[in-house]
């Protein structure tokens, strides 16, 4: 069965329109993440899809079920945002347990779930506390448990982590990750950042200016994108681009390649100057300027290049991709 | 700043500063206190003296006590202004809540027209709010004055009230939203406690007015059992005789409520609750 089905979807703010024809399907316990550049509409999309937008027009099926006119509670939803956006007056425990309340649970049956999710999450000394006697990742936590002990039919998390710093958001990264492993639940996940993509996702989904831009697994958007846009976004340093006619004289189109696909050769067709050199240990990164483009390689192991040397890139012709001039993916 | 503070002589003159103006603010209140306690003769010869065996007297409150039903207008005074309070901080809130949380055709044109009250004064209507009350047979009964002073608060109140509204976080909302909260729910039990400085401030600004107007009591409910604490204690001043003892006694005694509702908002207005919402 399908956890989400988005049908044309569309959504104007007045004038502005925001989201542009959105089709999506969500499958059972998958983890499906939506990625794009700031304002493109991910969290608008999310929030029609939770129900705090209405879509201009379009269908909304969670569950099988059209909920296009379905309060966001009753939806089987449960929403993380960004800015953790926990009740202020109220202790974590409250906090965790407002929603069942007014789903007129039993008392029974609202302990046993917070006390479960507090395990999971490890929140059990917690929770008489209140949110401004926490530290952020473990607010974070809460608005998580917050979400769990509803056990939803599907988890909206919008940015969960962008507030977090670097170590804390590896960290709740990977709980995330346990946390869908344990409750086999569908969830989508918001984020501009493509690392998270790529390691949270079973189906990413790339969106630009409120359209889809491409839908598929991690690997499948990494090997084979469909666009530039698409094989700029994902992978880390981004693809480089530069004219074809670099290396093949006449040829209109542009070519990408991944840094990690350059290499030195004596006999490779890109010169290139040095600007600058990452010494990462395991990895070097060499930027560098090839005519009126820069690039960037990442070159396995230590290597001992220096800033204004000219070197020789290479690569194979296989790991090459070429765009038109609209960007779009040509042989 | 944190060297500022610790500076002792920094420390010294702020301090100073500040025990200067409370004498300073304090001075007139303590000046008719001692004098409400002195015989006539003690009031003129020597204002400023503190009331001693010879000077002490309880004149003042004896007339005022007799006077009239002090007690009654003591009420009458506390019933207005509580519930004038009241009807402006929930139907200002309200207002303030719609206007800053929904988005509909006309929302800033109603905003607009909600704020022109700030900028006319509601005496300009006096003529016209008689002629109503008088209509509506409201005229001396303490809900002319309840509704008139709602009226005259709402601007401000749903002015103040909107721009703090609109600072409570949308995420906050949204996630009562998806908890299951009704619209009303998330108004009484999350926004109305996270603003709860602002509606304090707002109290504060409207309380003193109401329970010192006289315009409106004199106009609208001059009778006997309507009379509020200012009304009532103009009959201690005369044309050509004003009975000090009874003034300065009625003003002592006038001093006590207001003071305790100020201090009943203004522990409202210690913010610390609302940190740690978002972020
Ligand atoms: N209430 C609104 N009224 C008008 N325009 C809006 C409204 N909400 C969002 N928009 C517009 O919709 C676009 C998408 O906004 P959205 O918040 O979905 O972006 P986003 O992809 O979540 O960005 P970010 O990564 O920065 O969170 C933006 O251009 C924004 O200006
Ligand atoms: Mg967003």
């Amino acid at each position: 069965m399908t956890a989400l089905t988005l049908t044309n979807v569309n959504k104007s703010f007045g004038d502005v329109h925001v989201l542009k024809d959105i089709n999506i399907e969500v499958e059972d316990g998958e983890f499906v993440v939506f990625v794009g550049p700031s304002g493109c509409g991910k969290s608008t999309l999310l929030r029609v899809i939770a129900g705090l937008e209405d879509a201009t027009s379009g269908e909304v099926r969670i569950g099988g079920d059209l909920v296009n006119a379905t309060p966001p509670s009753k939806r089987g939803i449960a929403m993380v945002f960004q800015s953790y956006a926990l009740y202020p007056h109220l202790n974590v425990r409250k906090n965790m347990s407002l929603a069942l309340k007014q789903e007129k649970q039993s008392k029974a049956v609202i302990e046993e779930r917070v006390a479960k999710a507090s395990k999971m999450l490890n929140l059990e000394d917690y929770l008489d506390r209140y949110p401004s006697e926490l530290s952020g990742g473990q607010r974070q936590r809460v608005a998580i448990g917050r979400a769990i002990v509803r056990e939803p039919k599907l988890f909206l998390f919008d940015e969960p982590l962008s507030n977090l710093d670097a170590a804390l958001r590896m960290n709740t990264r990977l709980e995330i990750a346990n946390l869908h492993d344990a409750l086999a639940a569908s969830m989508i996940y918001v984020t501009h950042d493509q690392t998270e993509a790529m390691t949270l996702a079973d189906k990413i989904v790339v969106l630009r200016d409120g359209r889809v831009e491409q839908i598929g697994s991690p690997m499948e958007l990494y090997n084979n994108p469909a666009n530039q846009f698409v094989a700029g976004f994902l992978g880390s340093p981004a693809m480089n681009f530069m004219p074809a006619g670099y290396v093949n004289d006449g040829d209109e189109r542009t070519m990408g390649v991944r840094p990690e696909d350059l290499r030195l050769a004596d006999d490779g067709a890109l010169s290139a100057a040095v600007q600058h050199v990452e010494h990462l240990g395991g990895d070097t990164n060499v930027i560098a300027r090839v005519k009126n483009t820069q690039i960037t390689a990442r070159l396995f192991g230590q290597h001992a290049i220096s800033q204004g040397e000219t070197v020789t890139l290479g690569f194979s012709p296989e790991r090459l991709y070429y765009f038109d001039t609209e960007g779009a993916r040509v042989q | 700043m944190n060297k500022a503070r610790k500076n002792p002589f920094n420390t010294l003159a702020m301090h100073g500063a500040l025990i200067l103006y409370t004498l300073i603010a304090l001075f007139p209140v303590f000046v008719i206190l001692i004098n409400s306690f002195k015989d006539r003769k003690a009031i003129f010869r020597e204002p400023l003296a503190l009331p001693d065996a010879e000077t002490f007297s309880m004149i003042g409150y004896q007339t005022v006590m007799k006077q009239g039903d002090f007690f009654l207008y003591f009420q009458n005074s506390l019933i207005v202004t509580v519930a004038s309070l009241f009807f402006v901080l929930l139907f200002g809130a309200m207002a303030a809540f719609a206007l800053a949380e929904y988005r509909f055709k006309g929302n800033t044109l109603m905003g607009l027209y909600l704020a022109l009250g700030i900028m006319i004064p509601i005496r300009i209507g006096t003529v016209a709010i008689l002629e109503m009350m008088v209509a509506s047979g409201l005229v001396n009964t303490l809900w002319a004055l309840i509704l008139v002073y709602t009226a005259q608060g709402l601007p401000l109140a749903v002015f103040i009230l909107s721009e703090f509204m609109r600072q409570v976080s949308d995420d906050l909302k949204n996630a009562a939203r998806v908890d299951g909260l009704s619209e009303y729910a998330i108004f009484f039990r999350l926004v109305l406690p996270l603003v709860r400085p602002a509606m304090a401030t707002v109290a504060v600004f409207n309380m003193i007015p109401i329970w010192n107007d006289l315009w409106f009591p004199l106009i609208l409910a001059p009778a006997e059992e309507t009379k509020t604490l200012t009304l009532g204690s103009q009959v201690f001043i005369g044309q050509f005789v004003t009975d000090w003892n009874a003034v300065l006694s009625a003003l002592s005694m006038a001093i006590l409520p207001v003071l305790i509702l100020y201090v009943i908002f203004s522990r409202q207005l210690i913010r610390g609750i609302t940190s740690g919402a978002v972020k």
